[in-house]
């Protein structure tokens, strides 16, 4: 039968949990067989999507609710990194290298994301909230992991 | 996080953990403080010890480059690992700084004294 698995986290926009969700999805992404690199590329993608809720979505709020989502699709990793702040009025603007509305930052994460990881898609409406929705291959799965 | 020497004009900062937004700010504020108190012109980033870095604390680094090259001074990154070379890479800010294998090359192409 066909390998599927399903994580679901849900915490506060507090910047100590952007390292609990990269590496939480690391290890469930860790069922398939990716590289080491590949890992890097899945906990980059997701500490720069979670990074975005706390400081875009949710403005710094430290008591609201981003919600991930990572679902194993045979070889496939999908990962959703969803808050419902106060969303982005113009996509195709943030998805601009180094387009940035806060200080002394980047603009670099979607970029970021989009080399990490093999789809990147984002949804927003301004006031409800954006949704991120990443994929990535892994390598074919190895004959012998069944046999536990 | 964060160790912190001054040698001559250049201040050497070595970096160790997972550079994300939890440390951003206090990063930002240490090596501030630390170009306030010393006065040095130069900055020398050793990664050696950085296990993650995200656009966070790259922000952060991008900040400080500007403020050395505003004083005329240079940066340099020391002993990145793949990891962290891959994001300088992806960033460009391999273009604000020159790589070096350990802080003695670093600092003898700034001109510094080895001590």
């Amino acid at each position: 039968m066909d390998y599927h698995n399903f994580l679901r986290l849900e915490f506060y926009s507090l910047p100590v949990n952007v390292g609990l969700a990269r590496v939480a999805v690391a290890a469930f992404a860790a069922q398939l067989n990716y590289t080491v690199s590949e890992l890097d590329d899945i906990k980059g993608a997701v500490s720069e999507a979670v990074s975005n809720a706390i400081i875009h979505g949710y403005e710094g709020a430290p008591d609201r609710l981003v919600k991930v989502v990572a679902m194993i699709r045979v070889d496939e990793l999908e990962i959703i990194v969803e808050d419902s702040g106060k969303g982005i009025q113009n996509v195709e603007e943030v998805l601009q290298p180094g387009f940035t509305t806060a200080g002394e930052r980047l603009g670099l994460g979607f970029s970021f994301i989009r080399s990490f990881m093999d789809t990147t898609d984002v949804q927003s409406a301004p006031g409800r909230g954006t949704r991120v929705i990443m994929t990535k291959r892994a390598g074919p799965r190895e004959e012998h992991a069944d046999a536990n | 996080m964060l160790d912190l020497e001054c040698q001559g004009q250049t201040l050497i900062a070595r970096l160790a953990g997972e550079l994300d937004l939890q440390v951003a700010d206090d990063l930002r504020a240490r090596l501030d403080e630390a170009l306030d108190q010393t006065g040095a012109a130069n900055l020398v980033l050793n990664l050696e010890k950085v296990s993650f870095m995200d656009s966070s604390c790259l922000g952060v680094i991008l900040g400080r480059y500007k403020r050395v090259a505003g004083n005329q001074g240079e940066m340099a990154f020391v002993a990145a690992p793949p990891r962290v070379r891959r994001v300088l890479e992806l960033s460009g800010l391999f273009r604000i700084g020159k790589e070096f294998p350990n802080e003695k090359a670093a600092l003898a192409n700034l001109g510094q004294e080895v001590g």
